[in-house]
C-alpha cells in the first residue's frame, strides 16, 4: 500500500517534470511565441481589418530574412559568425534570376539545384578560409562579403533577370485554408527537412559541441575543423535558399546586398542563440524575424513615421539582450 | 660550413619574426611601399607630393574611424555604430548651420548627440555586459532611424555643408598638406599617448587580455568601457564632420560604407579582434594601405566588381600572412 502509492504518485509528476523541463529548456522560444501572439492580437485591435490577406503578405515579405536568420543561426551555434550572408544572398539571387530568365520550367528546376550547390560551395570557401588561415571568422567573412558582392556585380551590373511563374507562385497566396500562407509553409518545410534530421545527427551534435566548448569537443574526438567547415557550408546553403527566396519574392535579381547580414545577427540574438555559441536553435530566430516585421507593420498602422521602425528594432535588440543578461546574472549569483 | 648556414639562418629568421611581432608597423610600411611602387609602375609619374597629399586627405576619415575600432577591439569589443554616428554628426551639423549659434553650435550639438549615443552604448556594454557587437548594431539602427526622422523634419530648412568644414575636410596647403591634419594630428597624438602613457590605456589592454583578471585586480571595467564607447562615438562624430567636408555631402548614410573598411584597417594594422593586442600606429598604416590599394585599383582601371573582389581577397591574404608571421612558434 505504502509502496504502491509513491509509484502512482511519481508517474504523473515525472511526465509533468519532463514537460516542464522541455518548456524551461525552450523557454526563450515559448516566450517569443507568446509575444508574437500578443502582437498579433494587438495588431487586430488597432486594425480590425487585419486578416488572412495581410498575414499572407507578411509571410511573403519575411521569407528572405527568415532564411538569412536560419543561415546565421547555424554558424553562430557553431561558435562563429558570418558577415557575408547578405552578399551571398545577392550573389545567388542574381545568378538564379539571370539563368532562369525566359527559360523553361525544367531549366528552372535545374537552376535551383545548381544555385543551392553554388551556395554550399561559396559557404564552403568561407569555411575553408576560416579554418585554414586561422584568422578570426569575423574578419574573414567581412572581407569575403566584398568578394561575394563583387561576384554578384560580375554576373549583373544592375537589377534584372526574372523568376519563372512557378517559383513566384511558391511564395504568394494561401495553401488550402486562407489563414495558412504558402510562403510560411514552404519555408518551414524546407528548414525543418534540412535542420531537424541534421540537428539530431552526429554532425549536428558536433556543431553544438564545438560552439559550446571547442577544446572539450576536440578532446572528445570531434573533428573540429571539419565541423566548422560544415557549419559554414550549411550557412552558405541557407543563404542560397535566401537568395532564391529574394528572386521569388521580388521577381528579379539585384546585385546590391540588402540589409540581411546585420538584421540576421539581430534576429539570431533575439531568437535566443548565444553569440558565444553552443546554445539555441533555428526556430527562435524565425519567430524573432516575424516579430520584428510585425512591429514595423504595427508602427505603420499607428501612423508613426516608418523610420521609427528602425529605432524600435534597435531599442528592442538592446533592451531584450540587456534584460536577458541581467536575468542570467541574477541566476548565476543565486 | 654547408651545414652551418641553415643553423645560422634560423636564429636570424626568429629575430626577424620577433621583430615583426613586436613592431608590426615595419612589415606594414613595407607593404605600403610595395603598393606605392606598383602604382608608380602602373602609371609612371603619378607618385608625387600632391598625390601623396590627396591620398592622405582621403585616408584621414577612415583612419579616425579605424581608431574607434582599434580602441574598442583592444578591449575585445567592436563598434559597428561608427557609420551611423558619423553620418548623423555630419548631417545634423549641416541642418543646423542656420541656427542662432551658427556653425560652432551646430558642431557642438552634433558631437554631444554622438556622445549621448556612445554613453548609452557604453552603459549597456559595461553595466549589463551585453556583447558590444549587438549593442552597437542596435545603436546604429536607432541612430539611423532618428536621423531619418530628423531628415524629414528639417527638409525645408535648406541644409548645406558649412564652408568651414569644407575647408578643413578638403582644403590643402600648397597643394600638398591637407588641412584635415589640423584635426587628425591631435587625435593621433591623443590616442597614442592614451594607449602608451596613461593608466586608462593600460586598463584597455588589461580588460581585453583577461577581463576576469582585470576585474580581480580592481579595474572598474564598467567605468572604463562607458568612457571608451563615449570616446569612440565622439571620434566617429569628428570623422563624420571631416568626411562630410571632404565629400561636400551631408546624408544619413554618408559613412555607412566606411564601417567595414574601418574594421579591416584595424585588423590589417595588427590589432587583434580578440582584444589585448595592437595599437594605433599600425591602424594608421592599415588605413593608408587600404586607401592606396583603392587608388591602385582605380589606376589599373579595373571594373567595380573586380575591385571589390581584389579588395576583399587582399584583406584575407594580409590578415592570414600577419597571423602566420606573428604566430607563436
Amino acid at each position: 500500500m505504502s509502496a504502491a502509492a509513491p509509484t502512482v504518485g511519481t508517474a504523473r509528476p515525472r511526465a509533468l517534470d519532463s514537460a516542464a523541463a522541455y518548456v524551461r529548456r525552450n523557454g526563450w522560444t515559448f516566450g517569443l511565441i507568446a509575444l508574437l501572439a500578443g502582437l498579433l492580437l494587438f495588431t487586430k485591435l488597432i486594425q480590425p481589418r487585419y486578416g488572412p490577406i495581410p498575414i499572407q503578405g507578411l509571410a511573403t515579405s519575411v521569407q528572405p530574412l527568415v532564411l538569412a536568420a536560419v543561415a546565421q543561426a547555424i554558424v553562430v551555434i557553431s561558435g562563429g559568425i558570418d558577415l557575408s550572408i547578405g552578399s551571398m544572398m545577392a550573389f545567388t539571387s542574381v545568378v538564379s534570376a539571370t539563368l532562369m530568365d525566359k527559360q523553361s520550367d525544367q531549366v528552372g528546376i535545374a537552376v535551383v539545384v545548381a544555385v543551392l550547390v553554388l551556395g554550399i560551395v561559396v559557404g564552403g570557401v568561407n569555411g575553408a578560409l576560416v579554418v585554414l588561415t586561422r584568422v578570426p571568422d569575423i574578419v574573414v567573412t567581412l572581407a569575403m562579403s566584398f568578394v561575394w558582392a563583387g561576384c554578384a556585380l560580375l554576373v549583373r551590373s544592375g537589377p534584372g533577370g526574372s523568376a519563372p511563374g512557378w517559383l513566384k507562385g511558391l511564395v504568394v497566396g494561401p495553401l488550402g485554408n486562407e489563414w495558412i500562407p504558402k510562403a510560411a509553409v514552404v519555408v518551414l518545410v524546407v528548414v525543418f527537412l534540412i535542420w531537424i534530421p541534421l540537428s539530431r545527427s552526429r554532425a549536428g551534435l558536433s556543431i553544438y559541441a564545438i560552439g559550446s566548448n571547442r577544446l572539450a569537443a576536440f578532446r572528445s574526438g570531434i573533428p573540429v575543423s571539419r565541423t566548422r567547415f560544415l557549419a559554414y557550408a550549411l550557412t552558405g546553403l541557407f543563404s542560397a535558399l535566401g537568395g532564391l527566396s529574394l528572386t521569388a519574392t521580388t521577381g528579379i535579381g539585384s546585385p546590391v546586398p540588402g540589409p540581411y547580414t546585420l538584421l540576421s545577427v539581430a534576429a539570431v540574438v533575439l531568437g535566443g542563440v548565444s553569440l558565444a555559441g553552443g546554445r539555441g536553435g533555428v526556430f527562435g530566430p524565425i519567430v524573432a524575424v516575424v516579430i520584428l516585421q510585425l512591429i514595423q507593420t504595427d508602427l505603420t498602422f499607428l501612423r508613426f513615421d516608418s523610420n521609427y521602425a528602425y529605432v524600435a528594432q534597435g531599442a528592442i535588440l538592446i533592451l531584450v539582450t540587456g534584460l536577458s543578461s541581467l536575468v542570467s546574472f541574477r541566476r548565476m549569483r543565486a | 660550413m654547408t651545414a652551418a648556414s641553415p643553423t645560422a639562418a634560423r636564429p636570424s629568421m626568429a629575430t626577424l619574426r620577433a621583430l615583426f611581432r613586436d613592431r608590426p608597423v615595419i612589415p606594414l610600411v613595407g607593404l605600403l611601399a610595395i603598393l606605392v611602387l606598383v602604382i608608380e609602375l602602373a602609371s609612371p609619374g603619378i607618385v608625387k607630393a600632391s598625390w601623396a597629399g590627396v591620398i592622405l586627405r582621403t585616408a584621414v576619415p577612415l583612419a579616425i574611424l579605424a581608431g574607434c575600432q582599434t580602441l574598442t577591439m583592444l578591449t575585445g569589443g567592436i563598434d559597428l555604430s561608427v557609420g551611423a554616428v558619423a553620418s548623423m554628426a555630419g548631417f545634423v551639423t549641416a541642418t543646423l548651420i542656420h541656427s542662432p549659434g551658427g556653425v560652432p553650435q551646430a558642431i557642438i550639438v552634433s558631437l554631444l548627440l554622438a556622445a549621448l549615443a556612445g554613453l548609452i552604448t557604453g552603459l549597456v556594454v559595461g553595466v549589463f555586459r551585453v556583447h558590444p557587437l549587438i549593442v552597437t548594431l542596435g545603436m546604429s539602427f536607432i541612430v539611423l532611424g532618428l536621423a531619418n526622422v530628423w531628415q524629414l523634419q528639417s527638409v525645408q530648412t535648406g541644409a548645406g555643408v558649412p564652408s568651414e568644414l569644407r575647408t578643413i575636410g578638403s582644403g590643402m596647403q600648397l597643394e600638398v598638406v591637407p588641412n584635415s591634419l589640423v584635426v587628425f594630428v591631435p587625435i593621433v597624438a591623443f590616442i597614442l599617448l592614451l594607449l602608451r602613457r596613461t593608466g586608462y590605456g593600460r586598463l584597455l589592454f588589461a580588460i581585453g587580455d583577461n577581463p576576469v583578471a582585470a576585474r580581480l585586480s580592481g579595474a572598474r571595467s564598467w567605468q572604463v568601457l562607458t568612457a571608451l564607447y563615449v570616446l569612440s562615438a565622439v571620434l566617429a562624430g569628428i570623422a563624420g564632420l571631416v568626411l562630410s567636408g571632404l565629400t561636400n555631402t551631408a546624408s544619413v548614410s554618408l559613412a555607412d560604407s566606411s564601417v567595414l573598411p574601418s574594421v579591416a584597417a584595424a585588423v590589417i594594422g595588427g590589432t587583434s579582434i580578440m582584444g589585448g593586442r595592437g595599437g594605433y600606429g599600425g591602424t594608421i598604416v592599415g588605413a593608408l594601405i587600404l586607401t592606396v590599394l583603392s587608388a591602385l585599383l582605380t589606376v589599373l582601371r579595373l571594373p567595380e566588381p573586380t575591385r571589390q573582389i581584389v579588395f576583399g581577397s587582399i584583406i584575407v591574404v594580409v590578415a592570414a600572412a600577419y597571423n602566420r608571421v606573428t604566430a607563436e612558434a
